[in-house]
């Protein structure tokens, strides 16, 4: 029983002082100067252009990648237009994005779209600028949360099997019919989970933002990187209201990633 | 609109889209970054990575990331423990609680450890008061790392714990084994794969985190600063070729890892 009591403590003093006091300092930190020091500090032009730059990032990012993430799994899962070997290969290569750092990714475009490459030479003779404007930001968040939703949806795609599928396909639906009557229903909590995880994670995309974005305040900046400049230039209550923001959402969302969990799990 | 779904130019035109853009998104840069560090040759290659303050870099991040999966998976196995053999009131909060990590921003935390640690915090004057500094030394590189990494290992044990058939268990002690005995021959045995595994990803998360690490490291070169940050740094100072170099090192380490684990995940599954 004492062994009980020790193993419980202990943990709950793991999680008390790793998780849950950073988390209060952080609204400690906000409200340093009180409620005018907190709406100073998030009323900030530069404040409110970043976070409407985050918005902007993680709306067309979630869109795109759910579309294509959805688009994928079936294909890895179902299509017999790719060979096994193939599938296997991209199932391989997916997981990419995970392994690397964001700054890698960061740099991948830099490299690739960057002033000094051909193709971004190209561009930019055409008048279009990747690096250091909102294509090559939206292209780093792009890059980074690829896997997410194809993580979650491909086992799901695996598990119910294609049986009904070919079921409703005999009797002569359309694959467009058969994907909205019999597999999107199988896997649409998988999806809004996926969905849950990609925001979050554009919210919080920092490294690879920061590289490609150049940081320009009031252009490229985001809520993220604001937070770095903020702690850069010493001036942690600004810093914490915007991070204050961002842990909020984060919180938000997390709270919702448990509520889809708990569906995911009934059907 | 059916019928135009249906037909074949529109559906192959939908394929390729969907397989350019894995290709382009993805094959694409990976290829690339692989490309740039060789472009001059392997000697290139080889001075950019040999290079003093790359090198210390690199190895500073490594025995750190060492340091941090070591803390995780001690941790991380007795808090899975405690999370899945107990029941006690906030139980189920302190299992939303271990999502947190994955759904905050790197830069809140750096922020938050920053706090934490800080001189002005109690913490950071306690360790003053014992003649150290954490914040900005290497103690704070490892919290950041061992906070990024926190869920891996937890969410690794917790299935295997909670699959472990009790009657095994409830042999061992009718066979008179001591419950020391029992855990290190029946219950570690079971909690093992999802100790490595978990431990290994977070190794790798360790390896590549940069948002939190850039905020309380520092950054000293050659002392506090380390591979992902070094990296920042090369790109800021206009040395792509240096950067790639490193980025390669790093990428290679972690993708043997990762495909490690999915190796021997997909063996398990059989």
């Amino acid at each position: 029983m004492t062994m009980r009591r020790l193993w419980i403590g202990l943990t709950v003093i793991v999680f008390a002082v790793l998780l849950v006091i950073p988390l209060l300092r952080i609204v400690q930190g906000a409200f340093d100067d009180g409620w005018s020091g907190f709406a100073a500090g998030i009323s900030r032009p530069e404040a409110l252009h970043a976070l409407l730059m985050t918005g902007i990032i993680t709306v067309s990012v979630t869109l795109i990648n759910t579309f294509f993430g959805v688009m994928l799994s079936m294909y890895m899962v179902r299509a017999s237009w790719l060979g096994k070997r193939l599938k296997a290969v991209m199932n391989g290569i997916v997981d990419l994005p995970f392994a690397v750092s964001p700054v890698i990714g960061g740099l991948m475009i830099v490299l690739l779209l960057g002033p000094d490459s051909a193709a971004g030479a190209l561009l930019g003779k055409a008048g279009i600028d990747i690096v250091y404007a909102w294509p090559g930001m939206i292209l780093a968040t792009l890059f980074v949360t690829f896997p997410i939703v194809i993580r979650e949806v491909m086992p799901v795609l695996q598990e119910i099997g294609s049986q009904q599928e070919e079921a409703a396909h005999m009797m002569g639906a359309y694959a467009w019919t058969t994907f909205w009557r019999v597999t999107w229903p199988q896997i649409k909590w998988s999806v809004v989970y996926g969905v849950i995880l990609t925001i979050a994670r554009c919210l919080g995309e920092f490294g690879a933002v920061l590289v490609v974005s150049g940081n320009i305040i009031n252009k490229t900046q985001t809520a993220t990187t604001l937070v770095y400049q903020d702690v850069e230039n010493f001036d942690l209550t600004a810093a914490n209201t915007v991070a204050l923001v961002l842990a909020a959402a984060s919180v938000l969302l997390l709270l919702t990633m448990e509520w889809s969990k708990s569906r995911k799990e009934v059907h | 609109m059916t019928n135009m779904l249906q037909s074949r130019w529109w559906s192959w035109g939908f394929r390729s889209t969907v397989m350019l853009y894995f290709i382009v998104l993805i094959v694409c840069p990976i290829a690339g970054i692989y490309g740039q560090s060789l472009s001059g040759g392997l000697q290139a290659f080889a001075d950019n990575i040999t290079e003093a303050l790359a090198w210390k870099s690199v190895l500073l991040t490594v025995k750190l990331a060492i340091i941090s999966t070591i803390v995780n998976a001690l941790i991380g196995t007795m808090s899975a423990w405690v999370l899945v053999r107990y029941r006690f009131p906030g139980r189920s909060l302190l299992n939303s609680l271990v999502d947190l990590p994955f759904a905050l921003p790197t830069a809140v935390i750096g922020l938050m450890i920053m706090l934490l640690l800080g001189p002005r915090s109690w913490i950071g004057s306690g360790a003053e008061a014992l003649g150290t500094t954490i914040l900005f030394h290497e103690p704070a590189i490892v919290v950041a790392m061992v906070f990024v990494t926190f869920p891996f290992v937890i969410r690794a044990v917790q299935p295997l714990l909670e699959e472990l058939d009790a009657s095994e268990e409830e042999a061992a002690y009718t066979m008179g084994a001591s419950r020391t005995r029992t855990f290190m021959r029946v219950i570690l045995p079971c909690m093992m794969p999802g100790i490595v595994s978990g431990a290994m990803l977070a190794f790798s998360r360790a390896l590549a985190e940069f948002g939190a690490v850039v905020l309380v490291a520092g950054n000293i070169p050659g002392r506090t600063l380390v591979a992902s940050v070094y990296i920042f740094g090369e790109i800021e100072s206009d040395n792509p070729a240096g950067a790639a170099a490193v980025s390669v090192l790093l990428l290679t380490l972690s993708l043997l890892i990762l495909w490690t684990v999915n190796l021997v995940r997909r063996r398990r599954a059989r």
